[in-house]
């Protein structure tokens, strides 16, 4: 969990100005930079939660994104992560079934903290489409890094939709149809997430 | 990117740090972060005041720190809205037993950051409200949008608030005095030139040698349109009417703020003021104080707002209220 983590924090940080750009054309162009300093506290962090429980290294990665990252990225992913945690308090591993509800739980966290749901042009345009994927391939039988492969052709399939849709939540709602052919800052980032983890597996 | 910083990563706190040091009598800056709390001796246990958001906005909101206004001020990195812990030590710094309440601009992660730092500091018994600013009639608040942007109306709820938390009010009657006046300030704004915001640096967006970006934000976020630059009177006049068209203004008195967004000289400010109180006399509206400068910037940004406030009796009275605070004294 620890080095999955840690890839998907270099991920992130490599992926800064892509990030920061599509935040410039719909946002505020921070979305970039305050997910490559919140990722760069939870580097530092990790090692200090290497023997814990994965609840508990979620939780301290949610913390971690709450108090440094800012913006609505640092409630929303923190949120995810801390409410992630919570499913998976005591595990010390995580099997397919284990994975989805700790997905399940975050994206109960984000719909609560951000008052949205599908449909907004947001994060949750890549992780609820990913959710449902998952949860297809592991009822129909498939093995975890196959329904995990599925989400995350999911994500990618909701972080184009967002290009077509009218966004109506944070920042890019101002835009209005401006906002129309730009891609979601927040669905890309949580796709990122999803591809570093099962590249991870 | 041409700025006159040391660092992009020392921005914030060396910002923080010289507005404190101009004025070490009225603001101290706390050692957990870039937060900034009265100094000064205050009225015992009256309703604190703490509001905040991004860096960049300069004066607001640390310059708006001291008698008749904030308690505390928390900044969070430029044009990002502070975290919850940053925000609790600001509110545990300043609460009393009246409690505390938190004037939030309408953005979603300023919302998002101040409810989990108001979740937090209920934990810990500390009565605290907040209230949400939304004057911006650039966008139409619709079921599309997330409401509309908090921008400089934001000012006149410090002071107004600020002034009644003085008087020793409670909690509630504070709160009503600042839904007042959110209910009867509304602002729109417009940019000639974008921002750069230290840590991208490079502009928000780009806007071509005859162009300007009408319904700007204060984030550097693109605005609602582009047109081609019109002259000041005519800018000012669309703005005008989108604003007097949303509450009826007509017969009544009006604080008005020329706002700059940064990089906009006086002498600009002053022309477009010279449209708007014209054009205010001639539509039935009577000013009765009008404040010209920067108040709520967006780093370098080159435009302005304006901001009418609908004033009773109640609300004259308290925007006359003494304020002195680094930015506004009355």
């Amino acid at each position: 969990m620890i080095e999955i983590l840690q890839a998907v924090a270099k991920r992130i940080e490599a992926e800064k100005d892509f990030l920061t750009q599509l935040d410039n054309e719909i946002g505020d162009g921070d979305h970039g930079i305050n997910m490559a300093r919140g990722f760069q506290a939870v580097e530092q962090k990790l090692p200090t939660l290497a023997d814990k429980d994965i609840g508990a290294i979620l939780k301290g990665v949610g913390m971690q994104l709450v108090s440094t990252v800012g913006g609505a990225s640092g409630p929303l992913y923190g949120t995810a992560f801390m409410k992630a945690g919570a499913a998976c308090k005591d595990k010390m591993e995580l099997d397919g079934a284990g994975f989805a509800a700790a997905l399940d739980a975050a994206i109960g966290g984000i719909k609560m903290r951000g008052k949205a749901h599908e449909g907004e042009k947001t994060m949750l345009d890549a992780l609820c489409p990913a959710y449902a994927a998952l949860q297809e391939g592991l009822a129909a039988g498939s093995d975890t890094k196959a329904a995990l492969e599925a989400a995350v052709a999911a994500a990618e399939k909701g972080v184009e939709y967002t290009k077509t849709i009218i966004a109506t939540k944070g920042r890019a709602s101002y835009l209005g149809e401006r906002s129309i052919g730009h891609q979601d800052p927040g669905a890309t980032s949580s796709l990122y997430m999803l591809q570093t983890i099962l590249a991870n597996l | 990117m041409k700025k006159i910083i040391n660092s992009v990563d020392s921005v914030e706190e060396q910002m923080i740090q010289g507005l404190v040091k101009s004025a070490p009598k009225k603001l101290r800056k706390l050692d957990c972060g870039t937060i900034v709390v009265r100094a000064d001796k205050k009225a015992a246990n009256k309703v604190a005041l703490v509001s905040g958001g991004g860096s960049g906005h300069e004066p607001a909101h640390g310059g708006f720190v001291g008698e008749g206004m904030l308690d505390a001020a928390v900044a969070g990195a430029v044009f990002t809205s502070p975290t919850p812990d940053q925000i609790f030590e600001g509110i545990k710094a300043v609460a009393t037993d009246q409690g505390v309440l938190c004037v939030v601009k309408n953005y979603t992660g300023d919302v998002m950051n101040f409810e989990m730092a108001i979740e937090m500091a209920a934990d810990e018994g500390i009565k605290a409200d907040h209230v949400v600013v939304n004057d911006d009639v650039a966008v139409k608040d619709s079921l599309y949008t997330t409401g509309r942007r908090g921008v400089a109306g934001t000012i006149l709820v410090h002071k107004i608030a600020g002034a009644k938390a003085e008087e020793g009010a409670a909690l509630e009657e504070v709160k009503a005095v600042a839904e007042k006046v959110i209910a009867n300030v509304r602002t729109m704004g417009m940019a000639i030139e974008p921002c750069t915001v230290p840590a991208a640096g490079k502009p928000g967006f780009e806007l071509a040698d005859d162009e300007m970006e009408i319904g700007i934000g204060i984030h550097g976020e693109p605005g609602t349109h582009r047109e081609k630059l019109a002259a000041a009177d005519k800018i000012a006049e669309a703005l005008l009417e989108k604003i007097l068209a949303d509450i009826d203004y007509k017969g009544h008195e009006v604080a008005v703020i020329i706002n700059g967004m940064g990089a906009t000289p006086l002498m600009e400010l002053y022309i477009v003021n010279n449209f708007v109180q014209d054009y205010l006399a001639a539509h039935d509206v009577k000013v009765y104080d009008t404040m010209v400068g920067n108040y709520m910037t967006s780093i370098e940004m080159a435009g302005f707002s304006i901001t009418l406030l609908r004033l009773d009796d109640e609300l004259k009275k308290l925007y006359d209220a003494k304020a002195d605070t680094p930015a506004l004294k009355r």
